[in-house]
């Protein structure tokens, strides 16, 4: 008891200070971020010149992470590849949001028919594992980066399309929503204009999520060879490319990988730095 | 509990049916059509034309799908276009494969991924619940592809201990067949247990501060029965939910390291289909899998209920 008083009785002095893994995250996305936007500039070759006497060599001043099977400078496929990664990324996530958002947001305002018939569809895409519903979207059509990354973002529409028809579900019971509807509000300005401002930081909290997810499940679907086709410097398409020179190079597939692995750690931990940021408070608001 | 068990297994079976449909439907878009593909680039028309007509091309849809779905329900699947084999054999053997390769990785997640849980909630803090979290970072950041190219990498091409692909000889002993499941089992379990692990740490948190493992502790009961007899039983329901979500997670994973691997399984044979425009292998193979995931979830969904009296009458 003494001791819960002292702790009471004592001033608040503790002062605001990041969580070191925000500070790791942001370092890390931001210099990933930073080479891929300047990747044509500073890479030294272009990503796709071949290069017959250059082929399979190790790391050298030349061709700092070495060559491939072609004779193409590691360094610079890796570099351009970053760009793929985070288009792949940020493209699937922003499908998924797209098609994701509005879902939810109706089937949480309308309930009824709209709601079950939504849901009852979501149950449905969600009862494929995740990669398979890629595979089979791809399964049926020539593979390209673009329609890996529509299949990726249809992957992960249901688990967005929850998370917003939950938070509309609740928001749709306040007061101010139910004086748009008496001024007569149209219903998309009620979603979109009332609804959706209040409803987006679990949403964005849960994008950031779906990010890396997208990362690594469309460089899965590039490593299966459904996704980016040669000579495309993927990340999952060179080190499935890489496979047959392991033995003597193995720096082809080991750049790309640990440059992958390095974006969704920082990535990652940008997400548990935010989230030790936000929730507390989220939490404590809506349990306690 | 058997209410609750026959509505679940009506809603699986439909979901199972609308998933069938949806399989049609989407490799009915295939390009080029399968007559064509059976017949060859050069074929004339005339030739194509009798191969569609044999095989029913011409048919509308709902019954080319009524013969197939009524033919899969009688355990024909249809010949494969490629190796121009029945699809059902060549299947179930990819099947048991498959099976022998995901059994032993959930039984190691299993293990393995509620034993570091258990041990960094216990040690919560410590310098072993921060090895643990760094260990469980990494599972979840590094593609499992690139993981299984590391452990081919370094285990058999440089130290040279593990075969690097494809299954043993029938006729070898059980340490080769072993010898061959571990590397891509270890790929296939890294990504898991880093999952399992975070839950199980985090529900058995929850757990041992609650007040009933204070009384336990308070009656003086030994601190080895009150981890595993008060807390862990309660920990582990969450637990069992995300295992069989990570049902849903190794079956993707299957497909990834059978392809790292060579190992003849499903997922090898679902993409060697996809390459090659086998229709009726990739809808066999699709719809194996997407019943498998039903039914593990069916089975996790049981699990619960039996756990959780709550469910039960919901």
């Amino acid at each position: 008891m003494a001791d819960a008083a002292t702790i009471a009785a004592r001033p608040q002095r503790r002062r605001f200070r990041l969580p070191p893994t925000l500070l790791v995250g942001l370092s890390l996305t931001g210099a990933v971020l930073a080479l891929a936007a300047l990747a044509p500039l500073i890479a030294p070759y272009p990503y796709d010149e071949i290069s017959v006497l250059a082929r399979l060599k190790p790391p050298s001043a030349a061709h700092w992470l070495g060559t491939d099977d072609f004779g193409r400078d590691v360094l610079s496929r890796t570099l351009m590849g970053a760009r793929l990664s985070l288009f792949m990324g940020f493209g699937a996530t922003a499908i998924c949001l797209g098609v994701g958002v509005p879902l939810g947001l109706l089937a949480g305002y309308l309930r009824g028919r709209t709601d079950e018939f939504i849901m009852r569809a979501m149950d449905v895409l969600m009862s494929f594992p995740p990669i398979l519903l890629g595979l089979l979207i791809l399964a049926v059509t020539p593979p390209s980066l673009w329609k890996a990354m529509a299949a990726v973002g249809i992957v992960y529409v249901p688990a967005i399309v929850r998370l917003a028809r939950s938070a509309t579900l609740e928001i749709a019971q306040e007061e101010f929503i139910l004086a748009a509807r008496a001024r007569g509000d149209g219903t998309a300005y009620i979603l979109f204009a009332e609804i959706l401002p209040n409803a987006w930081p679990p949403l964005a909290v849960e994008a950031g999520l779906r990010v890396t997810f997208a990362i690594l499940l469309g460089a899965a679907l590039s490593f299966l060879g459904i996704g980016a086709q040669p000579p495309s410097s993927d990340w999952g398409l060179m080190i499935s490319d890489a496979r047959p020179f392991l033995e003597p190079a193995p720096w082809i597939a080991l750049a790309p990988g640990i440059a992958m692995s390095i974006t969704v750690i920082g990535i990652n931990l940008l997400g548990d730095g935010l989230r030790q940021i936000l929730d507390p408070e989220l939490r404590t608001g809506r349990t306690g | 509990m058997l209410l609750y068990g026959a509505r679940r297994i009506a809603w699986i079976a439909t979901t199972l049916v609308v998933l069938s449909v949806l399989i049609f439907a989407i490799t009915q878009m295939l390009p080029g059509s399968v007559a064509q593909i059976i017949a060859g680039q050069f074929a004339s028309p005339d030739s194509v034309a009798a191969i569609a007509a044999k095989l029913g091309l011409n048919d509308p849809y709902y019954v080319q799908y009524w013969r197939w779905a009524s033919a899969v329900l009688h355990g024909d699947f249809g010949r494969s276009l490629i190796m121009e084999r029945p699809i059902g054999p060549v299947l179930w053997e990819a099947l048991a494969n498959s099976a022998a390769l995901a059994g032993v990785a959930f039984i190691v997640v299993v293990i393995v991924g509620i034993g570091l849980g258990v041990v960094a909630a216990i040690r919560a803090g410590g310098a072993l619940d921060h090895a643990v979290s760094l260990f469980t970072f990494l599972g979840v950041s590094v593609p499992e592809f690139f993981w299984g190219i590391v452990l081919i990498l370094v285990f058999s091409r440089w130290l040279g201990w593990l075969p690097s692909g494809g299954l043993a000889d029938p006729d070898s002993g059980l340490a080769a067949h072993a010898a061959h499941v571990v590397l891509p089992a270890a790929t296939l379990a890294f990504a898991l247990i880093a999952h399992v692990s975070r839950m199980t740490r985090s529900s058995m948190l929850g757990v041992l501060r609650s007040q009933y493992v204070r009384n336990a502790r308070a009656k003086g009961l030994p601190e080895r029965v009150v981890i595993f007899r008060h807390a862990l039983r309660n920990a582990l329901l969450p637990t069992i939910t995300i295992l069989a979500l990570d049902v849903g997670w190794l079956i993707g994973g299957v497909v990834v390291a059978e392809t790292v691997f060579a190992y003849p399984g499903l997922g090898r044979a679902l993409i060697f289909s996809i390459e090659r425009h086998d229709l009726p292998m990739i809808q066999a193979s699709i719809l194996v899998i997407a019943a498998i995931y039903c039914a593990a979830n069916l089975a996790a969904d049981l699990l619960y209920a039996f756990f959780n009296p709550r469910i039960r009458y919901g």
